[in-house]
């Protein structure tokens, strides 16, 4: 039997339930992923892929079905408490870190995650030198900088860091919302190898959420495809890399699934391509 | 001479009340109104407390517990039910008014015939160092009990802001700052960030509640006018610290607090010893900070030049 790292049970996310504008973000999800491996999930604007992330962290109570980490059933953890066993890279390069404290701060905070916080030193020597050590590996010379706030970065620098700080200390799973999505193409690529290095250096069970092609053609060993609110694909590209002309194609036939005009389709691919 | 002394012991009690906004104002960035109401029941509780006869330390220990649990209150309002940081801060605070009038009985007492923890600083002073009644300090006379009362505030109040600046270094006041720099981050490195709010809004009023409970013991007595403005005292404290003294690291920012709150009544002091009314005190304060915060913004309509600092 394999290991599983998160199982959805028939998750459902409703909003506006039972009015004309009634959306199922999610219907009845069901999704199994073994421990440490890496699932690119792919969608397009409103296919449901941001609420699952939510469902999965916590962020909005579920209409129905059952979440469940490692074993343990989380479906009534609040947020901050999933966070003890799940971390989180966000789209928004500001989301991730607190920009009034410095970077030594921000990564020491990210160190306790999961332990009680009590009146101990947060930056003791020793922990410094540690967290110096940890942002010297990310080769972006911050080490230096550690007492700089981290609101005067970059955000390609500061979702690096937020990279780091979600792998401090080892989740359980691991979860990136599109976050080299606000990125420019250069240190969306360094971000990527960030991503990449980190992930298989652990063995981390990932999830990670995109809109990009390339992303969801080169990265992870499973790849999923959201479409209204439903798995709509279910790929292992563990073994057998795909392209991204199989992915258009994919994509193809969920239009004409959906009866889509020729100029919705047009749109699909202005957005893909 | 006299005058300066006492402008400074002011000063170093209402730093207290500068430290309670600076939390709920730069850390949290929250107004909380509940501070008015926490300053003026301190000075209630602690002068109940002390025309009963209950000896000062306990008593100024009772008054900042009320202020602890204002602030929890104002906190689980918000935190809880939803209820915006202003409005459960009014409505903490508005209570809290008819919480002073009943345990003063009154609205006004007088703590001259009272103990107060000034009295025991003057006699633990005469007692160790031999303190005279009064002494000669550059060629004029002071009371030897202003000097023990201006020690004690020091140590009190440098305790204060020392014991502040090691919690803001741990990992739980860094827990803390992280909750309201950016809540969402704080969630997603496992921060209660609801427990936090809590905690900052206690410790935020009972440092104010302190403050109201030595300023009733200084001045001799406790009004239920006392609490009215504190918050903008408080502000003002905070303006002139940190325009003085900077904000970087979070120790200079909360030595800047303690700083502004002295070098501000020195200041009242002399403007009102030139000739201002003391009945302007209050609007020259609202005034000051007024001034501290439209400033920047009117200079840079007039020069709009460089850029607006984003925030998260």
């Amino acid at each position: 039997m394999p290991d599983i790292g998160l199982r959805l049970e028939s998750v459902s996310q409703v909003f506006h339930e039972g009015t004309p504008s009634e959306v199922r973000a999610l219907d009845r999800i069901d999704l199994e992923l073994e421990r440490g491996t890496f699932t690119v999930v792919l969608g397009s604007n409103g296919s449901g892929k941001t609420s699952l992330l939510n469902a999965i962290a916590g962020g909005l109570t579920l209409t129905s079905g059952r979440v469940y980490l490692q074993g343990r059933e989380v479906t009534h953890w609040p947020e901050q408490r999933r966070a003890r066993l799940i971390s989180r890279v966000f789209q928004n390069p500001f989301t991730g870190t607190a920009a009034d404290l410095s970077i030594a701060e921000n990564l020491a905070l990210a160190s306790r995650r999961g332990t009680r916080r009590w009146l101990g030193r947060a930056l003791g020597r020793d922990r410094r030198r540690r967290l110096q050590e940890s942002v010297s590996q990310l080769g972006m010379g911050l080490e230096e900088r550690l007492d700089t706030p981290i609101g005067l970065l970059s955000g390609g620098q500061r979702q690096a860091l937020t990279l780091l700080m979600a792998t401090m200390v080892r989740p359980a799973l691991l979860l990136l919302d599109e976050h080299t999505a606000a990125l420019d193409p250069r240190r969306a690529e360094q971000v990527i190898q960030l991503t990449q290095r980190a992930v298989t250096a652990d063995g981390l069970t990932t999830l990670m959420v995109t809109h990009s092609l390339m992303e969801g053609v080169h990265l992870g060993d499973r790849l999923i495809v959201m479409h209204r609110g439903r798995i709509a694909y279910d790929l292992d590209t563990g073994r057998r890399r795909l392209t991204q002309d199989d992915l258009l194609q994919l994509f193809d036939q969920l239009r004409w699934a959906d009866r889509l005009n020729e100029s919705a389709a047009e749109m699909l691919r202005r957005t893909y391509v | 001479m006299n005058l300066l002394i006492g402008s400074v012991t002011t000063g170093l009690i209402l730093a207290l009340l500068g430290l309670g906004v600076f939390i709920s104002y730069r850390i949290y960035h929250t107004l909380d109104l509940t501070a008015d109401g926490s300053f003026g029941a301190g000075a209630a509780v602690v002068a109940a407390l002390l025309v009963r006869e209950v000896h000062p330390l306990p008593a100024t220990a009772i008054a900042t517990l009320t202020g602890i649990i204002a602030g929890s209150f104002t906190g689980i309002l918000h935190t809880q039910f939803f209820i915006s940081t202003l409005l459960a801060g009014v409505l903490i605070s508005t209570a809290l008014y008819s919480v002073s009038l009943f345990v003063m009985g009154s609205g006004n007492v007088s703590l001259i015939s009272a103990g107060s923890l000034m009295a025991s600083a003057e006699r633990l002073g005469q007692r160790l160092f031999h303190l005279p009644p009064s002494l000669t300090v550059l060629d004029s006379t002071v009371s030897g009990g202003s000097i023990a009362t201006l020690v004690l505030m020091m140590l009190l109040v440098g305790g204060v802001a020392l014991g502040l600046t090691f919690f803001m270094g741990t990992d739980l006041g860094l827990a803390l700052r992280a909750a309201g720099n950016n809540p969402q981050m704080a969630k997603a490195v496992a921060i209660d960030v609801d427990r936090m709010v809590i905690l900052a809004l206690s410790l935020s009023n009972g440092l104010i509640a302190l403050s109201g409970a030595l300023f009733a013991q200084y001045e001799g007595f406790a009004n239920i006018q006392m609490g009215i403005g504190a918050v903008v005292t408080g502000l003002a404290n905070l303006m002139v610290g940190e325009a003085l003294v900077g904000k970087r690291p979070i120790g200079r920012w909360i030595a800047g607090a303690v700083v502004g709150a002295v070098v501000f009544r020195l200041v009242v002091a002399a403007a009102v010893r030139a000739g201002l009314s003391p009945n302007a005190l209050k609007l020259v304060t609202a005034l000051l900070v007024l001034a501290v915060l439209v400033l920047p913004q009117l200079m840079r309509k007039v020069r709009p030049i460089g850029p607006v600092r984003g925030h998260a």
